[in-house]
């Protein structure tokens, strides 16, 4: 049996859809929901509950529904999603959901973006208010964005028969489309949800672009877009939701809003059922059972809760037979997958006094103005009791509110309002009004009346719904106000009333009704919820955007990159930058491939990618004397032409960051720091450059990038620079160790440094990025009679941690001081102050049993230790808790020490020297022997070649 | 020999045409400048030939001793000086007499950020999907210049037609620059 009307609707009729639902073969027309196609066939359960399974059908005819939610399996899987806000299109396939769905385990095939907008007036929402709105302010001239959910514009036109200015509602609609289309700067969004409002007009929209295409869908469009509109004014004109009433049983499918039936009866041609009975409120469920009569729905009866039913519309029911009883109303359904009969009880009773058959009961219980958009701008909401809804309670500066999200229900109030609002947002923005648009004039039966505010009918409690979705009855919210709760926020969270997809649209108000009913308190007094965002579910895929695979966070690179990954290095990341980790050989795995390059650099002479080490110039007459504050250690005394190493740390005197100096001329110097901490100590010198020290004569400028950097370290590096570097003289009388030189390397000007991070004889060698892969090549071929090897952060690691070097951030956590490094002798005694120089003289500071850094030699010289691990004291664990001592915080193997080894914080650690600690690893614990920090080459013997 | 950042990304960038013609200018030499004495600002611009631009968010070009040169506005004290290849060392040491006893920095950072120059009539759209700055002409006319974010790196955006942005990005950024592009180009590509 078919459901669709012979005429009528915004559908495509010559168009037949074939589509799945459940597994059965269905069919409908471009225009068509998933739901009003299912409708069309008589199938109203789309799933069951999420808690009780109780079967669930369609309550409402878009977002605000609570029920439909499907899993769309075809054309790709997406969980969640509304039958009634799936347009329908030619091989979907779909099941019903009992209120949880299944993300696809297969990546997304489709492409999302995002796109910044900016415009003088936003106005959100299409319908009769939003239109008029949005042309009054382009008619000013301004930049205007229209945004709006459905894919037409009309609003609740598109479920009316309406006629405006004596033409079908549609005409109206398009002309105005068409102006705006056609006026420069402004921007009309279809299909488009303004679903977060944030501070300075800030508002973030979903577009669907290509959801309708299903199959159709280029690859190449983005399926969804995230707008990112920046608004000096905005127009809200999301109109109202129409809200049902708590009654027993009033989940059972074939129980819908009555101007959703209307909606679906007029903009899909799909009749709700064959017999209805019409559960009202208010006047405006009338108009629906009078449009489906006239269909051929049977109206069995309309119950009208009020005493007076309004006597027009009384009288246009009797003249179409059909019968109207004041003072009752719907107490309860009978039905299992569907409803079978409506149990009619006059409200005060409480017993039904005869039960009627039908398939199909249509609620109204009045109207919700959606407000939360104006909530989340944090616009103050306000009780409107003869609504019985929260209304916009306040003016915003640049936020104003037109149309039946006002409250308002006149077609023509509505209209005004949208004028109004447009005219004052663009006069707000700064234009003049244009040619003043004319308000539509409706010829709606309708009469605008507010009707009794009524949240529940005395019945069943554990069987009337309030949030269909989330299974909360009005049992649940009186639990909740019996335990003692009076926030609605409290409710909300105790009941879980309004927390599913549709976050409460047709459930918070009827919760807040029966709270403050129980509670014998005023509406007016409570607060309502807080409106969050999203308006509507989006999905993660569209947040993201663009921003994932490679796109998902920046792969920062250096000049010599190309390079590193020709000759097949496996890269490490440290921040955003790949750095070459190791350059494995055929068959080697990390272990011995550091083994061979730390041997290569310790026997005879390596190179590195260093590029990413932060760089800075600092210049002015004042760099020393800033320097001096920074660092721990004196830089001002600092001869032109040399280096020193620093240590920087914060207020609490806690490490920061390391690297060298380099006096670069009178007033000019080069600070290097580590590469995770480039821009951090770039902001830090800043900080204090303009808020503490706005005198000093200073200035930063990162040249990080302008600089390729290649340690060229071991005892034949010195051989290996000479090759390249004729005019140097590198002997070290000419060139000692912590001085640079300013030198042709290849054929191009460099800066080269005699820096060591391993103990070696090495030099840093530093030209400009453009340069730095020739002269890496060249370096390969000079070096390469003594096999020179290129490599990575691990044998770095290896290299400088035999030294007992350490990594900030790896031997350091926020925690460590200079002294605790063993770094005193980097603490400058004579400077008057510094930053962390005070802390210094802390009592806690000065603790001897402070955890200090250590070197750890594990007596099995095979056994390597986990970095991370835990220190204790005994060779048997104690009964818990356990007394630490420290942990590991470097653990390798050395090719030049023939063992393992390890640096580690440990408490007293520079006491303990030659004490024997245990390392719990899994199960056993392992002994090890304290040692100083440094393990090899200790007298520096190696430093000069 | 020479290799700029987006060396190897040549023809993929050509290969956005027609929707946008991109092409990477390497080399160029690029001076950044701070210094906020008016009278050391004047000499500067005495030196260049171009003067430098006294309001926010915008640039300066001119001809000059060293030819085309440009001055962007980066900050309250800062600018980056722009010209030729190969005029760095030259210009770095006549900016610096020209500042003289005012205090303030030229330091040469020719080769932390590689050029981009971007033309076609999408070249707002396209960027307007990754850049939070209105683009539009009556809010970025020509000769606007700001420091902001292109998707996830940081840009220097200069206008510099009605339908032309110069683009400075750092090295490191600039194959991520290229392929985020490249993909925000796609969509355009496919209808173009």
């Amino acid at each position: 049996m078919t459901f669709r009307t012979p005429t009528g609707g915004s559908i495509d009729r010559n168009t037949l859809l074939h589509f799945t639902f459940n597994g059965r073969p269905y069919t409908g027309h471009p225009g068509d929901t998933l739901a009003s196609a299912l409708l069309a066939h008589g199938v109203h359960q789309i799933g069951s509950s999420v808690k009780l399974g109780r079967p669930r059908g369609i309550v409402a005819a878009g977002s605000e529904d609570p029920t439909s939610l499907v899993q769309v399996e075809a054309p790709f899987s997406e969980p969640m999603l509304l039958a009634t806000t799936v347009e329908l299109y030619d091989g979907l396939v779909a099941r019903g959901l009992a209120g949880q769905g299944r993300l696809s385990p297969e990546p997304d095939p489709a492409r999302y973006d995002a796109k910044h907008e900016h415009c003088d007036v936003l106005v959100v929402g299409a319908g009769p208010a939003g239109l008029v709105a949005a042309l009054t302010a382009a008619r000013s001239g301004a930049r205007v964005v229209l945004v709006d959910e459905q894919n037409q514009a009309g609003g609740a036109l598109l479920g009316v028969d309406e006629y405006l200015d004596d033409r079908p509602s549609a005409e109206w609609v398009a002309d105005v489309v068409a102006e705006l289309k056609s006026t420069p700067g402004v921007l009309v969004l279809e299909r488009t949800t303004a679903f977060g409002m944030y501070q300075d007009g800030f508002v973030l929209a979903l577009q669907k672009r290509t959801d309708h295409l299903g199959f159709a869908a280029p690859a190449s469009v983005a399926r969804q877009r995230v707008w990112r509109i920046r608004t000096r004014q905005t127009v809200l004109a999301t109109g109202a939701h129409e809200r049902p009433v708590a009654f027993a049983d009033n989940d059972r499918p074939g129980i819908m809003l009555a101007s959703s039936a209307r909606t679906f009866l007029h903009r899909y041609g799909v009749l709700p059922g064959s017999r209805a009975v019409v559960f009202t409120t208010d006047d405006s469920a009338y108009c629906a059972a009078i449009d489906l009569a006239e269909s051929g729905v049977d109206i069995a009866l309309v119950t009208d809760a009020r005493p007076e039913p309004p006597a027009r519309l009384a009288a246009e029911c009797a003249a179409r037979g059909i019968e109207v009883r004041a003072g009752h109303v719907v107490a309860g359904t009978d039905g299992d997958r569907r409803v079978t009969g409506a149990r009619i009880a006059p409200l005060a009773a409480t017993s039904p006094d005869l039960t009627v058959d039908c398939d199909t009961v249509l609620v109204s219980g009045g109207w919700n103005p959606v407000v939360s958009l104006f909530s989340q701008a944090r616009g103050k909401l306000r009780y409107d009791a003869e609504l019985g809804a929260f209304v916009p309670g306040e003016e915003l500066p640049t936020v104003r509110v037109a149309g039946s999200a006002t409250g308002e229900l006149d077609l023509g109030a509505c209209a005004r309002q949208g004028r109004d609002a447009g005219a004052q947002a663009a006069a707000a923005a700064g234009f003049t009004p244009g040619g003043q648009v004319p308000l539509p004039v409706s010829d709606s039966r309708c009469t605008a009346r507010s009707g009794l505010v009524l949240w529940r009918v005395p019945g069943d409690d554990d069987a009337s719904f309030v949030d269909l979705q989330r299974d909360s009855t009005v049992a649940d919210v009186l639990r909740a106000t019996g335990a003692g709760l009076r926030s609605l926020e409290h409710v909300k969270r105790y009941t879980t009333i309004g927390t599913a997809h549709d976050q409460g649209k047709t459930s918070g108000m009827i919760a807040a009704g029966i709270v403050a009913e129980e509670l014998g308190v005023e509406l007016a007094e409570q607060r309502p919820t807080t409106f969050r965002p999203p308006f509507t579910s989006v999905s993660f895929a569209a947040l993201a955007g663009r921003d994932r695979g490679e796109l998902h966070d920046p792969v920062r690179v250096t000049s010599i990159h190309p390079w590193h990954v020709a000759h097949g290095a496996l890269f490490e990341d440290v921040g955003q930058w790949k750095r070459p980790w190791y350059y494995p050989r055929d068959g080697e795995d990390l272990h011995t491939a550091v083994l061979r390059e730390c041997k290569a650099t310790r026997e005879s002479v390596g190179m590195m990618d260093g590029s990413t080490l932060g760089k800075i110039d600092v210049q002015g007459r004042d760099a020393g004397k800033f320097l001096d504050m920074l660092y721990t250690n004196m830089m001002s005394t600092l001869k032109v032409g040399r280096i020193r190493y620093g240590v920087m740390c914060g207020v609490d005197g806690m490490v920061i960051d390391d690297g060298t100096v380099i006096r670069v001329g009178e007033e000019r110097y080069l600070v290097t720091t580590t590469t995770g901490n480039a821009a951090k100590i770039l902001d830090w010198m800043e900080e204090w450059l303009q808020t503490e020290w706005p005198h000093l004569d200073v200035h930063c400028t990162s040249v990080t990038e302008h600089w390729a950097t290649i340690p060229l370290v071991g005892p034949r590096s010195r051989d290996v620079l000479a090759a390249v570097a004729p005019s140097l003289d590198v002997s070290n009388e000419a060139f000692e160790f912590m001085t640079w030189r300013e030198a042709e390397v290849a054929g191009v000007p460099a800066r080269v440094c005699r820096i060591s991070f391993s103990g070696e004889l090495a030099y840093e060698i530093n030209v400009t990025a453009w340069h730095g892969i020739a002269v890496w090549e060249a370096l390969m071929a000079a070096g390469e009679k003594y096999g020179i090897t290129p490599y990575g952060t691990e044998t770095m690691h290896v290299l400088r941690a035999e030294k007992g070097y350490p990594i900030i951030g790896q031997e350091t956590d926020a925690t460590v001081t200079p002294q605790d490094l063993g770094m005193s002798w980097a603490v400058s005694k004579k400077k008057p102050d510094f930053i962390g120089k005070r802390s210094f003289a802390r009592a806690e500071n000065n603790r001897t049993d402070r955890k200090q850094l250590v070197g750890l030699l594990p007596v099995d010289p095979a056994v390597l230790l986990p970095e991370g691990s835990q220190i204790v004291e005994t060779d048997r664990l104690p009964e818990p808790p356990v007394r630490m001592l420290g942990h590991v915080t470097s653990s390798y193997p050395s090719a030049a020490l023939g063992r393992t080894f390890a640096l580690a914080l440990v408490r007293s650690g520079h006491e303990r020297i030659g004490e024997t600690l245990y390392v719990p690893v899994e199960d056993s614990l392992v002994p090890v022997t304290v040692t100083e920090s440094v393990l090899y080459d200790k007298e520096g013997a190696r430093r000069d070649g | 020999m020479t290799v700029s950042p987006l060396a190897a990304w040549r023809d993929r960038l050509a290969a956005l045409a027609p929707v946008l013609d991109v092409a990477e200018v390497p080399f160029r030499s690029q001076l950044t400048v701070r210094v906020s004495d008016p009278d050391a600002l004047a000499a500067a611009g005495s030196a260049l030939g171009v003067p430098f631009p006294s309001a926010a968010c915008t640039f300066t070009s001119g001809t000059g001793p060293f030819g085309d040169a440009e001055v962007l506005w980066l900050g309250p004290d800062e600018f980056l000086v722009t010209a030729s290849p190969g005029l760095q060392v030259t210009i770095e040491e006549v900016l610096r007499g020209a500042l003289g006893t005012a205090g303030g920095s030229v330091v040469d950072t020719s080769a932390q950020r590689t050029t981009v120059v971007l033309q076609g009539p999408l070249v707002r759209q396209v960027l307007a999907h990754g850049c939070s700055v209105d683009l539009h002409p009556s809010s970025a006319p020509v000769g606007t210049c700001v420091q902001t974010l292109l998707a996830r790196t940081g840009i220097v955006l200069q206008v510099t037609g009605e339908d032309r942005c110069t683009i400075l990005v750092r090295s490191s950024f600039a194959e991520y620059f290229a392929a985020w592009l490249a993909d925000a180009c796609t969509e355009y590509l496919a209808v173009a």
